[in-house]
């Protein structure tokens, strides 16, 4: 139980103070036993609070603070380095939010927020009362690093974390590295081709030393936590003999009598049992299917000293100190007679006709038939309110139209039609759209109420739509090639990946980082971190850009072989816990396990890999378990906190201190004020106070703006040099 | 359930609300940032996750004073776990088994999802609930 404790409650400079009596609230908990300091402050977070805070607690030995200011997600860290600095353990800090969730909701009624706020005030105090000294957990980390997946983010981030030092596994299933780029021509903006790209970086790759690179590979079996996850691969074999020369192999990939449908083609050709994805894929050797050459006896003997059918699968481990998971997407695959997809003989989807486009260099032939006009239909998968994808695929409408645009400069009279719910081509991408539009792509906009339809009459494949563009007239729209445009859904064993690393998977099955925008590429787990399109449909310089900002927080957090954890996870009171599993049931993150202690079984948590999530708790029937911070003792003082009685006095009003709008609403000015204002002459720049009161420039300058913004300065001119504002009294 | 605050105003339910440190608290900071006004007789609790909070806190709120408790659960935005909705439901059914024990309305613990920018529907929720708290008499 704390006993000296220390409050201070911010005015905000009237953000707070404008609706409730900081003041009086001062004085109120200064009556308090375990309260030795109570005071009211006009910036809490200001410097020169900050120092008077470590002075405080180190001349009254305080125990304990409670600041009382904005939303904690501001200013926690803030304080908690004050309490650190002034030599108090920083868990022994309880920030109370009377501005987000007081003055500001409550500004329409003042004297119950101020009501509110000394339930809110109070509350925090009993919370600090039984607040406990915690230690960060320091953990050994491993500066080595599996990156997951070889396509363009997964690549982009081995060679940088590399280059920043650490051992790099880059881990890819398929045989090839690339991912989806390889499959795609020219890109906007550059117009490189995906194929250039890949060999670019596959390069790149090869000349970083500290990079292995795995195909072929999957992860089959992962433990350990931040620092030194323990990952167990199974490297597929290539079965082709490592020795054997390459125009032996060669030979034996063009006289392979086997063939099967091309996935890389998307069904579109036919490859051989020993292929590459496509002749420059990397790394530079052939893969046999060996499973479909197990009848041609004749061609395996021929190539007996090129193939080696009996080369085995290997399991390897690895030792690394964090993940990276960028395993990307896949396409959305339209179910059989969705706008006549593998029903009406000429509907292809917008990945299918990317491949067509690269297979057909000088005339766009589909099914024997030159393609001379081709209709897009967009969202097909995406935005669906009865379907399982609500969201917005975003990336394909700038695919569409820059395919479109690709086209018209590859192929002559083509003419091309857009059947379109809403055009999504933001940023840059805008340029396609209106480059589309002048080129004389036409455009019609449909409603999901009324979904276009793909017939067909005769020999002929008709696209209506209700064009909500020309007042709903029904359009008809006669095409060689109707293109469904499917979007991005989350990879089919992206559940195996999140079992395995235990990241948790959102309603639209991509992965989920913890705040999509102040903690973009964390993952709850420790170590792990997602980047690409694995977290959610992203074009290429998006997936690169979220792949290299995980690089970098792997960097950091790996860089001083080092790691601080929070302390705030469960723990086990082991004379209450009779050990029953249900914890253990509830824990996603497999971080409570039976153990044996003084002749009983009871839970333990793994500190390293608890999250702090606190589900075990409430499903344990003997109340064995609660997490740091989050004590039933703390939680319920709170609440006792919250209903305390209140007595707030009426304030009385002398009409002569009736303040001027948009003055600071408090008797005294902070002292800080009062320097300012003492070296001021009747005009005064910024540079001559700081060089007046021997202080840094950007403490003037943030207290003169916010003097100024409370009236007690104004702004006076410019100097000569016209360099600075003059400022003067008001 | 009857509030003990001695201002004469304070007659509206007091509702304890149960929020989540990245999902449902910065919803309801944006109402506060935003000005938009709901009543001050709102408290909020910040947890890491809707699905760590222990039935006997509910308890201890209704039999202390609180007419209602409203957990603003991260529903299946939770970055914790898939399952949070589940959780999460499961510690509404029971606390209201338990309630139902000690003769108090379930209807007096509530849970709905509010996400990070839902300012509007965190208002919402709260001005309906207290409406609802105010009908009841067990």
């Amino acid at each position: 139980m704390k006993e000296r404790i220390g409050v201070y409650i911010c005015h905000c400079g009237g953000n707070i103070s404008d609706y409730v009596d900081v003041e009086e609230l001062g004085k109120m908990f200064h009556q308090e036993d375990n309260v030795v300091i109570s005071k009211d402050v006009m910036f809490a977070c200001a410097d020169s609070n900050q120092k008077d805070m470590v002075k405080d607690i180190q001349e009254n030995n305080l125990d304990a603070i409670v600041v009382c200011s904005c939303s904690p997600k501001l200013h926690l860290h803030t304080f908690k380095n004050v309490a650190a600095r002034a030599g108090l353990n920083p868990s022994n800090y309880v920030q109370v939010n009377i501005r987000e969730q007081c003055s500001w909701p409550h500004s329409d009624r003042p004297r119950e927020a101020t009501v509110k706020a000394a339930g809110l005030i109070r509350a925090g105090i009993n919370r600090v009362s039984f607040s406990e000294s915690l230690e960060n957990i320091e953990l050994t980390v491993k500066k080595s690093v599996l990156v997951l997946g070889a396509g363009v983010a997964g690549m982009k981030a081995a060679i940088d974390l590399a280059k920043s030092g650490n051992e790099v596994f880059l881990i890819e299933k398929d045989f090839f590295v690339g991912g989806r780029i390889a499959q795609k021509d020219g890109l906007f903006m550059s117009g490189q081709k995906g194929k250039e790209i890949v060999a670019s970086l596959y390069e790149d790759i090869k000349k970083q030393t500290n990079i292995t690179v795995f195909t072929g590979t999957t992860v089959e079996k992962v433990s350990g936590s931040l620092g030194n996850f323990h990952v167990d691969i199974k490297v597929k074999p290539r079965f082709i003999n490592g020795k054997a020369d390459k125009q032996a192999v060669k030979r034996a990939m063009d006289e392979c009598p086997v063939s099967v449908d091309d996935a890389f083609n998307l069904g579109l050709t036919k490859r051989k049992a020993i292929y590459k994805n496509y002749p420059e894929a990397l790394p530079d050797v052939p893969v046999v299917e060996a499973e479909l050459l197990k009848n041609e006896t004749d061609f395996v003997a021929k190539f007996a000293s090129t193939l080696n059918l009996n080369e085995q699968e290997e399991t390897l481990s690895l030792i690394v100190g964090s993940v990276l998971v960028t395993t990307g997407y896949d396409h959305y695959q339209p179910k059989e007679g969705e706008y006549g997809y593998k029903t009406i003989d000429n509907v292809v989807t917008l990945p299918e006709l990317n491949r067509l486009m690269e297979l057909n260099p000088e005339k766009l032939v589909y099914n024997g038939k030159q393609i001379k006009s081709v209709a897009f239909i967009y969202c097909v998968g995406s935005r669906q309110t009865k379907g399982e994808n609500k969201y917005c695929s975003r990336q394909c409408c700038t695919s569409t139209i820059h395919t479109s645009l690709q086209l018209k400069e590859k192929y002559e009279n083509i003419q091309t039609y857009h059947v379109y719910r809403d055009i999504r081509t933001y940023g840059k991408q805008e340029i396609l759209y209106d480059k589309s539009s002048k080129q004389g792509d036409i455009y019609f906009k449909y409603e999901e109420k009324e979904m276009p339809v793909v017939e067909k009459e005769g020999k002929s494949t008709i696209v209506k739509v209700k064009d909500y563009l020309t007042a709903k007239k029904q359009m008809e729209i006669e095409a060689d090639l109707v293109v469904l445009v499917t979007g991005m859904v989350a990879r089919e064993d992206s559940t195996h990946i999140s079992e395995m690393f235990k990241i948790p998977i959102g309603r639209d099955k991509f992965f989920n980082e913890i705040h999509p925008k102040l903690k973009p590429v964390e993952t709850v787990i420790k170590g792990v971190y997602i980047g690409g399109t694995c977290q959610g449909p992203k074009n290429v310089s998006e997936s690169v850009q979220s792949s290299l900002a995980g690089a970098s927080k792997i960097t950091a957090l790996l860089k001083s072989g080092t790691v601080s954890v929070d302390p705030i996870i469960a723990r086990v009171n082991a004379d209450a816990c009779t050990w029953c599993g249900k914890c253990s049931d509830v824990c996603d993150y497999t971080a409570i396990k039976e153990v044996e202690a003084d002749g009983k079984h009871i839970a333990a948590v793994n500190k390293a890999v608890c999250t702090g999530c606190g589900i075990c708790a409430p499903v344990c029937p003997a109340n064995a378990i609660d997490i740091a911070q989050y004590t039933d003792q703390g939680i319920e003082s709170m609440i006792d906190g919250f209903m305390h009685e209140v007595e707030i006095r009426e304030k009385e009003v002398n009409p002569e201190e009736v303040q001027e709008e948009g003055k600071v609403g408090m008797k005294e000015y902070p002292q800080i004020w009062k320097n300012i204002l003492e070296t001021m002459d009747e005009k005064t720049t910024i540079p001559q106070v700081v060089e007046k009161l021997k202080v840094s420039g950007e403490l003037v300058t943030y207290h003169m703006m916010t003097m100024n913004r409370y009236g007690v300065v104004v702004p006076a001119g410019m100097d000569a040099k016209e360099e600075y504002f003059y400022y003067k009294k008001k | 359930m009857a509030t003990q605050n001695k201002s004469p105003e304070l007659k509206s339910p007091k509702i304890l609300v149960f929020s989540t440190d990245k999902i449902s608290d910065p919803g309801i900071d944006q109402a506060g940032l935003r000005k938009i006004h709901y009543a001050p007789y709102v408290y909020v609790i910040n947890l890491p996750c809707s699905s760590g909070i222990k039935p006997r806190w509910i308890l201890h709120a209704l039999e202390n004073g609180f007419d209602g408790v409203f957990i603003a659960a991260d529903g299946h935005e939770c970055s914790f776990s898939a399952r949070c909705p589940d959780h999460t439901n499961t510690i509404v059914e029971t606390t209201q088994e338990l309630l139902k024990e000690k003769n108090i309305n379930p209807r007096r613990v509530r849970m709905a999802a509010v996400c990070s920018v839902c300012a509007e529907p965190f208002v919402s929720h709260m001005e309906n609930y207290g409406k609802i708290l105010a009908g009841l008499e067990d």
